[in-house]
């Protein structure tokens, strides 16, 4: 794992990706909507942070099964270090979200039920960082933290999936709002969003990457363990 | 001809949503563009400086094994 995470290639591609959203997010053309106008564009940024996060976060899972499954501690650094860009990627995207939502509905905070249950999806990562924090024995703090990440994971898929469309949502293809369908189906938005949303995930990667590396090396829980 | 095509073009402005038609025409939207990139560029550089010595530590921390 440590060869790869060296390995260049998958940045090389990331910075591709990402200069590609720069340049086809801002120039290439977009469905003509009112109230969203110019800000649909927003898509190929807002969108791919959660989609980055879920990519992340569910990197975490599979590290954090993994530790208990065969109890190595890097497996646990991979876990951390992921959530934690994951959860990066999720305020951000919280964040864009507000100010998105103050110019097309009105108010940063709408208690829309996407808006609401992503707030309480990021409070139960944030707490996995804070029961990290309070157990200082790291094998006790990798296995007890490796059950709650399982748990997050698999409360935060409801909160963003299922909840908000078991009622009415500002969020497009939730609930009874169906007004954004044309750009749902819109191909040559796709073009250029499922490019960000691999570029961002890569960039989300490499950052932990960096990180997992990092600790490998200098911290004394990790560095004599190997991947 | 030219002034049924140009009256098109006025209706068609006219009825569609409000979009930035003028920062493209007049080619601003390319100094957005190239801003961006140019601080874009700068944060990968300075990641690509940490991955290098990021990389010697590693180098380093093998001798010692």
């Amino acid at each position: 794992m440590v060869k790869l995470m060296q390995q260049s290639w998958w940045k090389l591609l990331a910075i591709f990706l990402l200069c590609y959203t720069v340049v086809g997010g801002l120039l290439f053309a977009v469905p003509r909507l009112n109230i969203l106008n110019e800000t649909i564009r927003n898509l190929y940024y807002h969108v791919p942070m959660w989609f980055g996060m879920i990519i992340l976060f569910t990197v975490s899972l599979v590290y954090s099964i993994l530790y208990l499954y065969r109890g190595k501690l890097s497996d646990d650094l991979m876990a951390v270090e992921t959530a934690n860009v994951g959860l990066l990627l999720g305020v951000l995207g919280l964040l864009t979200g507000m100010i998105w939502a103050n110019y097309t509905w009105g108010s940063p905070w709408n208690g829309d039920p996407k808006q609401n249950m992503s707030a309480i999806a990021l409070l139960i990562y944030f707490a996995y960082s804070i029961l990290r924090a309070s157990i200082p024995d790291p094998t006790k703090r990798a296995r007890i933290s490796a059950v709650y990440n399982i748990f997050a994971f698999f409360s935060m898929i409801p909160l963003l999936f299922v909840v908000p469309r078991l009622t009415d949502s500002l969020h497009p293809s939730n609930g009874g709002n169906n007004g954004f369908v044309v750009y749902d189906l819109d191909n040559q938005m796709r073009l250029v969003f499922y490019p960000a949303v691999m570029g961002f995930t890569l960039l989300g990667l490499w950052i932990s990457s960096l990180r997992i590396r990092l600790r490998l090396i200098f911290d004394p829980n990790y560095n004599h363990s190997s991947l | 001809m030219l002034w049924n095509s140009l009256l098109w073009i006025l209706w068609q402005t006219s009825n569609t949503p409000e979009m930035a038609d003028a920062l493209r025409q007049s080619g601003k939207i390319y100094v957005v563009v190239a801003v961006i990139l140019v601080i874009f560029a700068g944060i990968i550089f300075y990641l690509f400086r940490i991955e290098n010595q990021l990389k010697k530590y590693e180098r380093h921390s093998q001798h010692l094994n």
